[in-house]
């Protein structure tokens, strides 16, 4: 009898593990990397199709020539890197002082469903509610400020970017924090806090020595995604950011998106712009991230207590509250705004209600609705079954680089590959439409469908399968009768998750779809420059509605399915 | 019942199961039909590995030598689905989306055709039990005992050429435990297929009444 280390059907899953990353690698490296290229090839003046054969820095040069270009530049990396950062804090300060208590559970709840609300829909909210003739300056004029007139405020889109980055952070505090909730469970939390609390520790600080480097390095991606989010982010700079100049980003997709196809040099030459201030935005990161680390070895070796950190809990806590009121309130005054009839500032509330508006939009936005959900529906279905077959094939076992390499389109910024992307299907001649848009909102909604669906993928009873399979049943009979039918919520969920990600998508729509396939939030974001804000509300309300109407079937499929199975409706 | 071929005795040959350097367990036996084998040993002592070798489920952590067949044949290098090992855990682990017939019916091999004839045998398993008439109920709304009932018949039906125990009793309680080991082991040895049972409990070996290996006594470094 041999020695014998592996057997054949594990030797099998090895291969398929291997495969299964392979069809990774090309489905997400490929065009990321190809997106890279067709960006910086015409940088430098490759371009045959646009007639550019000889390497030349003229279009470099003609980037630097750009007025005020240096100030769009550091307003992106600033307020990218300060959103990050206060995101992150909020989210640390919160779950070290608030995890396990009850105030946790109802701020988890008050949360989680912002994560279905794209991000334009969130930059309007915020906006309707800070602009100055918005719902705030409303409620408190003219008896507290005395305006009877909307004052000459240059807000939303502050030359500071403040707004900007306090759209940001209404968002990225909840992807953050629903992230930080899924790596929890793997810390000691508890005996930890008993331990520091023996000790004399404050929550805070406790929390900061004993777990919280732990619970870094396991964000850390994410955090990366988020900072690389948001220093190339479009949609919410040109709803909230400043404007001559604007952010490099939104530069960047009014050169791509001209009609003279000879801007697209420049713009090449800006997205390639936008790689380095990225890698300098990574490269500032982590030397933040090591000063960061001093610090806590210090505040370790100091023994440094901390009793008294009543103050930034609190904070943390109305920060975290704060994001889901200003969202929340925000689409509030969408709707009063877009059924609002005649609205004179400083009243809080319209005169008469009206449906004139929606009305009067329906015909125009019925078609954009259609394509947007038409999209949603096929990119999130196929990612979802991209992400079967993958999880089926590597199993249970360890996926720790492809797990990582899922982050690949969320590390890269969209916009200096999605417009390569865009180069490229000129160059080869594709017309843009419906199959072409789809394939690249595949490319962004595939990692979060594949992240939603890992973890219950994971967690469920492999004692299930090892029955069935003992009972003779062959994989793919255990896979359709067993597995999936066990994890149907989870599957809808990451649908779910898949048609909210599609629907937020700007950029890429926008460029690969340029101009002949518009959804509903490419035709809001367009709206944002000079829109009526009536109509605006409708499109923002529509974009922020199909999201949750997703996570409504996602919750209600189960309990109809399975309304004679309890186990099943939990 | 119908079993696959006659009955078959099962062989455990040299088996010896390492995780990293160190040795957990090594048997070699085997095992007659309708006879069983009980491997005591406290948790950690590789006995639900020796399970996962023999049910061909085996995680890659854990490296094993030696072979298992039954009868003549090898059955090492056979996928779990090929095996016909019939299990039972700790946990009934009825599937929550079937009925309780569903769960019986999903059992029984696919050799066996015609609707009528499954739902047939179906009923009639449910009937051994005393569940006439449970066919269509929600395996949740089952008492402790009723599911450890449709668990052990839903093994049963499929014909396994084996049974694996894997301390299928120790989340009963005292009084409901006898009285479903009483069952189990009835049920199974008239079944007549060879049985490996693990368990911590001297009380399950007892029952059993076959031979007993003891693995694992005292701590390896």
């Amino acid at each position: 009898m041999g020695q014998r280390t592996r057997r054949p059907d594990q030797d099998r899953g090895v291969t398929y593990l291997t495969a299964g990353n392979g069809l990774l690698v090309i489905i997400l490296g490929l065009p990321v990397l190809a997106g890279v290229a067709g960006t910086i090839l015409p940088a430098f003046g490759y371009l045959p199709a646009l007639g550019g054969f000889r390497p030349t820095t003229a279009h470099l040069v003609e980037l630097a020539g750009q007025p005020h270009i240096l100030r769009s530049v550091l307003v992106a990396l600033a307020a990218g890197l300060i959103t990050t950062l206060a995101a992150l804090a909020i989210v640390g300060t919160f779950i070290a002082g608030f995890a396990g208590t009850p105030i946790f559970a109802r701020v988890h709840h008050l949360v989680s469903p912002l994560l279905a609300v794209p991000h334009a829909a969130a930059a309007f909210a915020l906006a309707f509610l800070i602009a100055p003739s918005g719902l705030l300056l409303r409620l408190v004029s003219p008896e507290l400020t005395g305006f009877t007139r909307p004052p000459d405020w240059l807000l939303p889109n502050d030359p500071l970017a403040l707004s900007m980055i306090a759209g940001l952070v209404t968002k990225e505090v909840p992807f953050l924090f629903l992230v930080t909730l899924a790596s929890l469970p793997q810390l000691p939390l508890g005996r930890a806090r008993q331990l520091m609390a023996a000790l004399g520790y404050g929550r805070l600080s406790g929390f900061l020595i004993s777990l919280w480097p732990m619970l870094y390095r396991q964000i850390r991606l994410p955090v990366f995604a988020v900072l690389v989010y948001s220093v190339s982010v479009v949609d919410v700079a040109m709803i909230l950011g400043p404007q001559l100049p604007a952010t490099l980003p939104v530069r960047i997709a009014h050169w791509a998106a001209d009609h003279d196809l000879r801007m697209r040099f420049l713009a090449s030459a800006g997205a390639l712009l936008q790689l380095i201030v990225v890698f300098a935005a990574i490269g500032i990161w982590l030397v933040l991230e090591r000063l960061g680390k001093f610090a806590l070895t210090l505040l370790t070796l100091a023994g440094t207590r901390l009793r008294e950190d009543m103050l930034p809990r609190a904070i943390s806590g109305l920060a975290m509250a704060g994001c889901a009121a200003i969202i929340f309130s925000g689409l509030g005054a969408l709707f009063i705004w877009s059924v609002a009839g005649l609205w004179p500032f400083p009243r809080a509330l319209p005169g008469a209600i009206t449906a004139k508006i929606w009305l009067r939009t329906s015909p125009q936005i019925s078609e954009p609705v259609l394509t947007t959900v038409a999209l949603a529906l096929s990119a999130s279905a196929l990612a979802l079954v991209i992400a079967i077959s993958l999880l089926h094939r590597n199993g249970r076992g360890g996926n720790g680089a492809s797990y990582k390499l899922l982050y690949l389109p969320l590390i890269v910024p969209e916009i200096s590959f999605v417009f390569g992307l865009q180069i490229l299907a000129i160059s080869i001649g594709f017309t843009p439409a419906f199959p072409s848009v789809l394939a690249v909102h595949l490319l962004f909604v595939l990692p979060y469908v594949l992240l939603s669906l890992s973890a219950p993928w994971r967690e469920l009873d492999p004692r299930f399968e090892q029955m069935a399979a003992g009972l003779g049943q062959s994989p793919l009979r255990v896979l359709f009768l067993i597995r999936l039918p066990l994890l149907f919520r989870a599957c809808l969920t990451a649908f779910a998750v898949g048609f909210s990600v599609s629907v937020s998508l700007y950029l890429p729509t926008l460029l690969i779809g340029a101009g002949r396939l518009t959804t509903v939030t490419t035709e809001a974001v367009a709206l944002s420059a000079g829109g009526d804000r009536r109509v605006i509300g409708v499109y923002a309300l529509v974009q922020a509605a199909l999201p949750f109407l997703a996570f409504l079937v996602a919750s209600l499929g189960p309990q109809l399915l399975f309304r004679n199975r309890r186990a099943m409706r939990m | 019942m119908q079993a696959v071929d006659d009955p078959m005795p099962l062989t455990l040959a040299d088996v010896v199961i390492r995780l990293a350097e160190r040795t957990l367990l090594s048997v070699s036996a085997t095992v007659m039909p309708g006879e069983v084998l009980t491997v005591m040993g406290p948790s950690g002592s590789g006995k639900s590995t020796l399970l996962a070798f023999a049910g061909g489920f085996l995680d890659p952590a854990f490296r094993v030598s030696g072979r298992i067949l039954i009868g003549d044949r090898d059955l090492t290098d056979v996928a779990a689905n090929e095996r016909h090992a019939g299990i039972l855990f700790q946990d009934p682990l009825l599937f929550p989306h079937l009925s309780v017939g569903g769960n019986i019916l999903f059992a029984i091999p696919q050799a066996v055709k015609g609707q009528k004839m499954r739902r047939q045998i179906a009923e009639q398993a449910l009937e051994q039990i005393g569940l006439a008439g449970f066919f269509d109920r929600d395996p949740e709304t089952l008492s402790g005992g009723q599911k450890a009932r449709v668990a052990l018949q839903r093994t049963l039906v499929s014909a396994p050429r084996y049974l694996l125990l894997d301390e299928p009793f120790s989340k009963l309680d005292a009084a409901l435990r006898q009285q479903t080991r009483a069952l189990v082991f009835s049920k199974a040895k008239a079944a007549g297929v060879p049985i490996i049972l693990v368990t911590h409990d001297g009380a399950d070996a007892e029952a059993a009444g076959g031979r007993v290996i003891e693995v694992g006594s005292e701590a390896e470094a």
